[in-house]
């Protein structure tokens, strides 16, 4: 497969220096609505400097070409996000309150050494790519969604997992002070997913800033979250501020909530039927009604690239 | 009642009956059914017909409240032919969007998951009470026995109701609603029975 190094372009020429210039200023920005936050309830206003921020992107060769995007609203207004209410419609409103400025994320377990980040070091530690990917959720719809991130993998390496660490592990934001915080869904919070280590480290696997062109709306998990094109959309942890390295493999929360329903590795799988329906058509988002039919195709279709992570195994059993 | 009353009422229920399958039908039309517009007129049929359900099956008790209400009961043929009716449209809407006409899909999906299997039983427990909801259905099969028939209605109405909890994710609880309305309708005939045999000694 070509991959491109993206070390291999200099920085300069990639992001201009205006924009550069904006970072300080978002920073500063970040800085005064944090002071505000401190002074009494600014959450608003340290949203508002990052929502729809334009970022910087170079092309790839791992984007999926051939589909027709869904629309910028239904990727914003049509998403699962329990944290912020479990109506579809719900998250668009209520994940308004999330609080994505000042955002560190920590880097815990089997590694040389814990470690934090904050968010605006992680948006300048790689290129930001443009990666066209379909989205199947396993509630039997889908989307075509242009997400903007690296790989993973270029953050992992930045980690220094020890050799033992076989999975990853990946925490959302939770505030159980949060007004909206929803009660009675038998979650065990915060919001947990996780891969096995070369899941991880595959080059598909984006560490996830942006869509269209723009910073991540908080509803489609800002300011950072992984998208695993090939697995189920509930797998891409949104808002992460923990990355876990394990020996073992975490507990994940759907998987917790119902493991019939919901497998750990929950690869996008036509011939594994989810218990109340069949997982072999979706209904793509944003068409009319006679034109939603899709056949789902094995990873997604990218069984190309990941099929060779799971030669030898029953994906039946580990579904 | 008064006859012109009446039917002032009749009409307002009729077009609040219909409003939803004809919003429904202007918003495929305009495509502005939502983003999903499948699941959009899965939920909205399969709510109405539970619903509908739950407002007719609220008829017989409240009216058992006063005999100046005794008149309710001119709508319950109605609304519970509406109910059919909508059950009809989710089910449509099953066999059309969901299983694209497709056979050995739905046999799949009968023999396999146990929230269609409830569906269909509740839409299945409905249509003998629809073939025989004519006034000339009623003289012909006598009142006891078309009344012992129609009782199914309270298992249909059960059904519905683990139909929409098998069909939700779980720690979802939108059936939650309708599902107390549902038994606190049918715990309130016996409850009202009781106390009525209880109030005469």
């Amino acid at each position: 497969m070509l991959i491109r190094h993206p070390e291999l372009i200099p920085s300069s020429e990639i992001t201009p220096k205006e924009c550069y210039l904006n970072r300080r200023r978002f920073l500063s920005s970040g800085a005064f609505t944090a002071a505000g936050l401190a002074l009494g309830g600014g959450i608003l206003s340290a949203r508002e400097a990052f929502a729809g921020e334009k970022l910087q992107t170079v092309k790839s060769p791992l984007t999926t070409t051939g589909e027709e995007l869904t629309s910028y609203k239904d990727i914003t207004t049509y998403n699962n996000f329990y944290e912020f209410g479990t109506g579809k419609s719900e998250p668009a409103i209520y994940a308004k309150d999330l609080p994505v400025r000042p955002w560190t994320l920590r880097v815990e377990g089997k590694v040389k050494k814990p470690l934090t980040f904050d968010i605006d070091a992680l948006l300048k530690l790689r290129p930001l790519e443009d990666r066209v990917y379909r989205h199947r959720c396993v509630e039997a719809w889908s989307m075509v969604v242009p997400w903007i991130g690296y790989s993973l993998s270029e953050f992992i390496k930045q980690c220094e997992p020890l050799s033992s660490a076989k999975y990853v592990q990946f925490l959302s934001w939770y505030d159980k002070r949060y007004i909206h915080w929803p009660g009675q869904t038998g979650i065990h919070w915060p919001y947990s997913e996780g891969l096995r280590m070369d899941e991880a480290m595959h080059p598909l696997t984006l560490f996830t800033f942006g869509l269209y062109g723009e910073a991540l709306p908080n509803q489609n998990g800002a300011p950072v979250r992984v998208v695993v094109p090939w697995k189920y959309g509930f797998k891409s942890a949104k808002s992460i501020v923990a990355v876990k390295f394990l020996d073992h493999q975490p507990e994940t929360t759907w998987n917790d909530l119902a493991s019939d329903e919901y497998g750990f590795y929950s690869n996008v799988n036509p011939n594994v039927d989810h218990p109340r329906w069949s997982q072999k058509t979706e209904r793509r988002i944003g068409l009319p009604f006679y034109e939603q039919k899709r056949t789902t195709l094995f990873l997604n279709g990218y069984a190309d690239q990941v099929g060779s992570l799971y030669a030898g195994m029953n994906l039946k059993k580990d579904f | 009642m008064k006859q012109r009353l009446l039917i002032l009422l009749k009409v307002l229920v009729w077009i609040a009956c219909l409003f939803p399958v004809s919003w429904l039908t202007y918003a495929a039309i305009t495509n502005t059914l939502g983003p999903d517009p499948t699941a959009t007129i899965t939920f909205t049929t399969g709510k109405e017909t539970i619903w509908l359900l739950a407002v007719m099956l609220s008829i017989s008790p409240v009216r058992s409240l006063s005999a100046r209400l005794s008149w309710l009961i001119r709508f319950r043929r109605l609304l519970g032919l509406f109910a059919f009716f909508y059950g009809s449209l989710h089910l449509l809407t099953y066999v059309a969007l969901q299983a694209n006409f497709d056979v050995s899909t739905m046999i799949d999906d009968i023999t396999k998951r146990r929230f269609i299997i409830a569906g269909l039983a509740a839409w299945l427990l409905m249509l003998p009470l629809a073939v025989t909801s004519t006034n000339w259905a009623i003289r012909k099969m006598g009142g006891k026995k078309w009344a012992a028939l129609h009782k199914l209605v309270y298992l249909a109405a059960l059904a519905g109701v683990v139909h929409y909890w098998w069909g939700v994710k779980p720690g979802v609880r939108t059936p939650l609603m309708v599902t107390v309305v549902v038994i606190v309708l049918l715990a309130a005939r016996p409850l009202m029975s009781w106390w009525k045999s209880r109030a005469i000694v």
